[in-house]
């Protein structure tokens, strides 16, 4: 039966993320923005003690095995769900504080949809420690963005010591810094077995903090989420053993990895999504407790003639707003349920991503001087929501995901 | 807990209309609109899905309970096929919706079996005035209390079958609100004007209707002497719109997407070139936005949330801008053959324009 009423666990989720971002993360925003690559322990001891203290060791929910899926009860899963309405809830509160949260995030995603049991234990128990860790996913390359297959990393093996050697330049690692040198964390590079193999040579591959060959050589400096640290990494004759590759070592024609791969997107998508929606709702409700405060009512209602423009900039912005959020959760819904969902989770990203930019871009204009000063946090959250068009795939390339999907076309058919 | 799928009984309503929709309603769509002319046997045909009867209670005829939700679902699968006579099948709504949500129980019951229990008949609504600053909580309409009646002075516009209905539900202001009143169509002092000329739905029947002193009795006022709240009628006609509006831009979709995936340009399909594809990307996201808007009000309706009325005007706001951009990419797509009428995009993106001023000309 569709029904749209906010599962209890996910409202308790709302209320207790939203009593961290109010004391944990609004409080120290301004003062993180200002001063890029400082990094944020506080909220980041806070959140290790709190997700441990849950149980949990991962923000993104673990596969679960077949035994234990059996014993549960039939009610549904709501785990993405929950991760959503927690992911909105810290973007809320600040999105670059927010990508500091340790526990598992695009790494560990990765290794918990294609790693083996063994490589479960051996990379996601960290998270369990006393100390706060972090994971990266390292994937982008100074010419290669959205077109991943064109990567130049290389992963050659050597078969006396069955190990890996890992060789290239990945930029744009978010959290790298926090993963490899700031913590016992690990990233998950992606290298081609072969490069004249296309996709069908590109794996993954886990490479932990401390490995001989692996360094951080410059941390970029960002329009917005500068509390979060964007690192650039080099492997240099980067040796890693033989079981850190995720999915199968053999190359054979099918491009079945790759796809596994981009099929962790399906459930990250909608989550960044979810990251843009926190940002605008932020700005949104700035303008709406502003409007208040003057006394403004929006007519909800009247006929648009009759609008003043504010007040149809407003009912635009919320109608927006509200629509993203519904592809969003459905998209995760969809994955909970264990649902095909690729087109959902791409529209979300592509709507949330957008709308989430015009609104924070809108508040400013809208908020005038106030808008615009450094005094208040709009300009801010103006500056952070534009990432969320761009990385986990740019608004375009989830526009052709998207149309592939209801097109049926294959990548040679759409370019 | 969300959940995006219908009920058993809610998929076989909608796969029925569907059928209806796509066999029945979008073949004669075309020849309805030159003609200026809808087939009454095909409006039965849809009446006898039993939409509307199935929303109503026993008691009054229907057999089932009034769900926004499944009202929505049906509206969208059956506007897919045709706007205008969806508005046509569902024009008896206008009447026995608003007794529904606001008549008292004597009223309910005087009214709704005869509809119900009948054929089709042109039952309607009077809601819109010809004023380009027409506000349905500002009429110009209006009535007066006079002892044991009402006497109702004003001029309607875009009235479904007002020249062959058989009673209306007329809006009209009362003590500075917006009431309804229902007025039977032989009342002294109603006449109905020309059947009125129209960019889009030009097969649905409107006109105009002046009410000089119609003077009905003081029972005829929905919910009683005191009157009723208009919110819900208007939020009725909302939702019914943008689920409207979410089918015919999803036809449009359909349709544009179909062509482009086997019109040739430069060696390769139309819809290899990104220019059009991320058109029809764009297109399907913001249909599946706007729907997924459109379901939740409904769902707030039926939950009786305090914020339903807010919401759907949130989804008929951003449907009304959706279904125009949509239709109009959808001539783009086409481009010289849209423009032409053997296609139908450009009568959907005619009809698309009308769900700005169609306030009234739905429910559900």
């Amino acid at each position: 039966m569709i029904s749209f009423e906010m599962p209890q666990p996910l409202k308790q989720t709302q209320n207790v993320v939203k009593t961290v971002a109010e004391n944990m993360m609004r409080p120290i925003s301004r003062e993180m923005d200002e001063n890029e690559h400082e990094i944020p322990w506080e909220y980041i001891k806070f959140m290790h003690t709190a997700t441990k203290a849950m149980g949990g060791t991962s923000m993104a929910p673990e596969k679960e095995s077949p035994e234990k899926a059996e014993k549960k009860e039939k009610r549904p899963s709501i785990n993405y769900q929950n991760l959503m309405v927690m992911v909105e809830m810290l973007s809320w509160g600040d999105a670059g504080i927010y990508l500091c949260t340790p526990g598992g995030m695009l790494g560990s995603a990765a290794v918990a949809a294609a790693g083996t049991d063994d490589q479960k234990r051996r990379f996601l128990k960290r998270f369990q420690g006393d100390k706060p860790v972090f994971d990266a996913m390292a994937m982008t390359e100074p010419q290669a963005g959205s077109d991943t297959s064109a990567i130049l990393t290389t992963a050659e093996l050597d078969e006396e010591t069955n190990e890996w050697i890992l060789n290239g330049e990945k930029i744009f690692v978010t959290a790298g810094h926090k993963a490899l040198i700031d913590s016992d964390g690990f990233i998950v590079v992606w290298a081609s077995l072969d490069l004249d193999a296309g996709r069908a040579g590109i794996r993954s591959f886990v490479v932990e903090a401390n490995t001989p060959g692996c360094k951080v050589t410059k941390l970029e400096e960002k329009l917005g989420i500068r509390a979060s640290d964007t690192a650039s990494v080099v492997l240099q004759d980067c040796r890693i053993p033989f079981a850190n590759i995720l999915g199968s070592p053999t190359i054979d024609k099918s491009t079945k990895g790759y796809k596994g791969a981009m099929e962790t997107f399906d459930a990250t998508r909608p989550i960044v999504a979810a990251s843009a929606l926190g940002v605008a709702r932020a700005s949104l409700e700035f303008v709406q407790e502003k409007l208040k405060e003057e006394g403004i009512e929006i007519r909800y209602g009247i006929p648009r003639q009759k609008l003043s423009s504010l007040e149809r900039e407003v009912i635009e912005m919320e109608a927006q707003w509200r629509a993203a959020w519904l592809l969003t959760v459905k998209a995760l819904w969809m994955a909970d349920n264990k649902m095909t969902n690729a087109k959902v989770a791409s529209m979300s990203k592509v709507k949330a991503g957008e709308v989430a930019s015009k609104i924070t871009q809108k508040a400013v204009e809208l908020m005038g001087p106030i808008g615009y000063s450094r005094e208040n946090l709009l300009e801010k959250w103006m500056r952070d929501a534009k990432i969320n068009d761009i990385f986990e795939g740019t608004g375009q390339i989830n526009k052709l995901v998207v149309a592939r999907n209801i097109l049926g076309y294959r990548g040679s058919q759409l370019r | 807990m969300y959940s995006f799928t219908p009920t058993e009984e809610q998929q076989m309503l909608i796969d029925a209309v569907g059928r209806y929709a796509e066999n029945d309603l979008r073949p004669a769509a075309r020849e309805a609109d030159e003609e200026a002319q809808l087939s009454r046997k095909l409006i039965e045909k849809g009446w006898e899905l039993g939409v509307l009867q199935a929303s109503l209670p026993g008691e009054y005829g229907g057999f089932g309970d009034y769900s926004a939700v499944t009202g929505v679902l049906a509206a969208e699968a059956m506007a897919y096929g045709d706007l205008s006579s969806t508005l046509a099948v569902m024009t008896p709504n206008l009447f026995v919706l608003p007794l529904l949500f606001s008549g008292t129980e004597e009223q309910k019951k005087n009214f709704i079996p005869d509809v119900i229990a009948a054929e089709w008949k042109p039952y309607s609504a009077a809601l819109l005035e010809p004023d380009f600053n027409f506000d349905p909580h500002q009429l110009s309409t209006t009535a007066e209390r006079v002892n044991d009646h009402f006497l109702l002075t004003g001029e309607k516009t875009m009235v479904p079958f007002a020249a062959d209905a058989e009673a209306f539900v007329v809006y009209a202001k009362w003590e500075d609100k917006t009431q309804g009143f229902i007025v039977p169509a032989d009342s002294e002092g109603l006449t109905a004007g020309e059947n009125q000329r129209l960019l889009g739905v030009h097969a649905l029947p409107l006109y105009n209707l002046t009410l000089d002193e119609v003077k009905i009795t003081a029972d005829r006022l929905l919910g009683g002497d005191d009157g009723h709240d208009f919110k819900p009628h208007l939020a009725s006609s909302w939702i019914a719109l943008s689920a409207m509006a979410v089918g015919v831009a999803d036809a449009a979709f359909d349709y544009s997407r179909d062509y482009a995936k086997d019109r040739e340009v430069f060696g390769v399909k139309v819809a290899q070139k990104q220019a059009i594809a991320f058109m029809l990307a764009e297109m399907a996201t913001e249909i599946e936005a706007v729907r997924l808007l459109t379901w939740e009000a409904a769902w707030m309706i039926d939950e009786r949330k305090e914020k339903a009325y807010q919401q759907a005007y949130l989804a008929i706001n951003a449907a009304v801008d959706m279904v125009m951009t949509v239709t109009d990419c959808a001539v783009q797509i086409l481009a010289g053959h849209g423009y032409i009428r053997e296609h139908p995009v450009e009568m959907w993106m005619r009809n698309g324009r009308g769900f700005a001023n169609f306030t009234g000309l739905a429910m559900v």
